[in-house]
């Protein structure tokens, strides 16, 4: 238990926490960035470099661009954003809902009995996972890249469609 | 890797597991609910790397090849799910989830 | 500089020079400390270098441009010129330092820097000489690629938190063209991943290293898709560091400085140190991926150090960028996001058809080189050629005003 992995993780729960209670959105999404970047670094401690850089280029490289393209294009006036008593009683109850969760979590990973035998992990070169991706996976690979192209197709779809052309038809 | 770290890091992916699941229930700007969801996958992710790196599976990496898939449907529910928020604002011209409770329209 | 403990004896003195130098300097110290220390000066020569050569680039830049435009350039500072870029830097540094009062201070000051540490960041896994590596990692290309992606998240904060309308739209329009052309740009060098079948780029390199009949290298741009895949990713590398003619974001008359506009002093001064940084980066990977890195162009030049030739190569690849800023017209947003989508995308999905079918094609034997080589031409060229066509339809024949016909 190293002091890089107790900072990573220090790191990691401590923005996203505190990326859910902000108030300015565009804050809360640069926090989630943080975030990423805190799991990233999680990911090249435990050695798995190719997931690691994957993780950075899509979250941090394409998911954030999206979600703060969305924040710009869905701006209200600030005023509608403010705390009410709805809003403090939906956070308590969500509370509630995971504070439970984790401990029931955290139940079953502190009771149960870890394997006997310590196996050393094998080193994930790039060239297994090509491999794998292409004899075993590939069926998987393909069904992933049809459903990519579909999703772009169909997101640029339904953003463009503008609602004059809607009431119309 | 001992016991203790491999503890930690479960007990680490849960907790972002529930902070993800706090986000989703507990705020009102539906971009924060499908953020929070990008966590949740995220933290299943991490769960998936920490088991596969302590406990291996000596043919093929499954975990890491698991985690890829998931970052690519993770990426593309993203994609599509902020383009159905930017269709609902044009019709709606607000993001909070409440106004979205009409059938109609 | 890698990781290696051990120097190669058999290797010329020259060759070994750096990592002689770097262990006399770790010599001095107790045996847990080397491999610190070893990581430490490397960074701190590639930063020196890199910052010393940006230095240099700002002033060739201006030369350069003024003998094209048939005037001077500086030459008032020093000899030639030479102290003008320390005269930049002093009056960077002591101009004010304007932040909006609106403006979200900790953002403002943020994006110049997280911008700068990205572009940093992406040195370490450049191959720069025979032993000279900062990072030597089993996925090095995608490492590159992964944190160049992360400028992007600045140019944004640079844009949102300056609190300018016309910032913001700038920043939109510069996002728009860097995410557009990061496709071309990652697809361009996959065909060299297809060939040599490995992410390090260490490996690339010294993939490259032989001669056929004794003169022609085998770096990848002598061959049909690899000068396609080098074309493709000079562009995109033009595009993705907002370079003429793709310079949109940062020209002078859009939107006055687009989402520089708020900034002033040594942040602005930031912002040009990671572009230049940027360009230089991704030059060294089109040096490593294409033009066989510090190899020699010829089995009878390799006397000379390894990362001289890298030097050479890197020089002269900057040396072009500066030309075509010279030479052509800047790009209007909806022509270079028109060109990133309809032309270079198609065309770089069609090159991996292409290498596919070089690489299936290698056991045919070699009494079937020249119909591999028509074959692969014409998968390249009837693309190239429909595609502009057809995307030029439309508009009117270029007429000249000034220059004879």
């Amino acid at each position: 238990m190293n002091a890089t992995l107790l900072i990573t993780i220090g790191v990691t729960l401590i923005s996203s926490a505190v990326a859910l209670s902000l108030r300015n959105l565009i804050h809360s999404v640069l926090l989630l960035v943080i975030t990423w970047i805190g799991i990233c670094a999680f990911y090249l401690i435990f050695n798995a470099e190719f997931i690691a850089f994957t993780q950075l280029l899509v979250y941090v490289g394409a998911i954030s661009m999206v979600a703060l393209f969305a924040v710009l294009l869905t701006r209200v006036a600030p005023s509608t954003n403010q705390r009410n008593k709805q809003s403090v009683t939906r956070f308590i109850y969500a509370l509630i809902t995971g504070l439970s969760l984790f401990s029931l979590m955290a139940f079953a990973v502190l009771h149960t009995d870890s394997p006997k035998e310590k196996v050393e992990a094998l080193p994930a070169t790039v060239y297994s996972i090509g491999k794998a991706l292409t004899e075993e996976y590939a069926p998987a690979l393909m069904i992933t890249g049809s459903l990519l192209t579909l999703a772009i197709l169909g997101s640029v779809l339904l953003a463009a469609h503008s609602p004059q052309s809607k009431e119309n038809s | 890797m001992n016991d203790q770290t491999l503890n930690l890091c479960l007990l680490f992916s849960s907790a972002l597991f529930c902070i993800g699941l706090i986000t989703t229930l507990s705020r009102s700007s539906t971009i924060l609910i499908l953020l929070g969801i990008e966590l949740m996958l995220n933290s299943a992710n991490i769960n998936f790397i920490v088991f596969e790196r302590t406990q291996p599976d000596v043919s093929t990496s499954h975990g890491t090849l698991f985690v890829l898939f998931t970052i690519a449907i993770a990426a593309s529910e993203a994609a599509v799910g902020l383009a159905l928020l930017i269709a609902l604002f044009k019709h709606q011209r607000s993001v909070v989830i409440d106004d979205a409770s009409q059938l109609k329209g | 500089m890698s990781m290696l403990p051990i120097l190669q004896t058999q290797d010329p003195y020259l060759e070994r020079l750096p990592l002689l130098l770097r262990e006399a300097f770790t010599h001095y110290l107790p045996e847990p400390w080397h491999t610190l220390s070893n990581q430490l000066i490397s960074i701190v020569v590639i930063l020196s270098v890199f910052g010393l050569l940006f230095a240099i680039l700002t002033l060739a830049e201006r030369k350069i441009l003024g003998h094209v435009q048939n005037r001077p350039g500086p030459n008032r500072t020093g000899f030639f010129g030479m102290l003008q870029p320390f005269a930049d830097g002093i009056k960077m540094l002591t101009k004010e330092d304007i932040v909006p009062v609106a403006a979200d201070h900790v953002l403002h000051l943020l994006a110049p820097v997280s911008l700068l540490a990205a572009s940093i960041l992406t040195f370490a896994v450049i191959p720069y000489g025979k032993n000279l590596v900062a990072l030597d990692i089993d996925t090095a290309a995608l490492y590159f690629f992964a944190v160049g992606s992360a400028t992007e998240l600045s140019v944004f904060m640079a844009g949102w938190s300056s609190n300018n309308k016309y910032s913001l739209l700038a920043a939109m329009r510069a996002l728009a063209q860097l995410i557009s052309y990061e496709l071309p740009l990652i697809i361009s060098w996959i065909p060299v991943v297809m060939v040599a079948s490995t992410l390090s780029l260490t490996r690339i390199v010294s993939l490259q290293s032989g001669y056929s009949f004794g003169i022609l290298p085998h770096w990848y741009v002598f061959t049909p898709w690899g000068f396609v895949a080098f074309a493709l990713f000079m562009v995109s590398a033009l595009a993705e560091s907002n370079r003429s003619p793709f310079d949109l974001p940062e020209a002078e008359s859009e939107l006055i400085a687009g989402h520089l506009t708020e900034y002033s002093g040594f942040k602005y001064a930031l912002f040009f140190m990671a572009e230049y940084f940027g360009m230089t980066a991704l030059s060294g990977m089109a040096v490593s991926l294409f033009l066989g890195g510090w190899n020699a162009p010829s089995p009878y030049l390799t006397f000379i150090p390894s990362y001289l030739w890298f030097a050479v190569k890197l020089l002269s690849l900057l040396a072009g960028f500066m030309w075509i800023r010279a030479t052509f017209p800047r790009l209007r947003i909806d022509q270079l996001t028109r060109f990133a989508w309809k032309f270079l995308v198609p065309l770089s999905l069609i090159n991996l058809v292409t290498t596919a079918f070089w690489i299936l094609s290698q056991n045919w034997g070699h009494l079937y080189f020249i119909p591999r080589l028509i074959i692969t031409l014409i998968l390249i060229v009837v693309p190239y050629i429909l595609l502009s066509k057809k995307l030029g339809r439309g508009y009117a024949v270029r007429t000249y005003t000034y220059a004879p016909q």
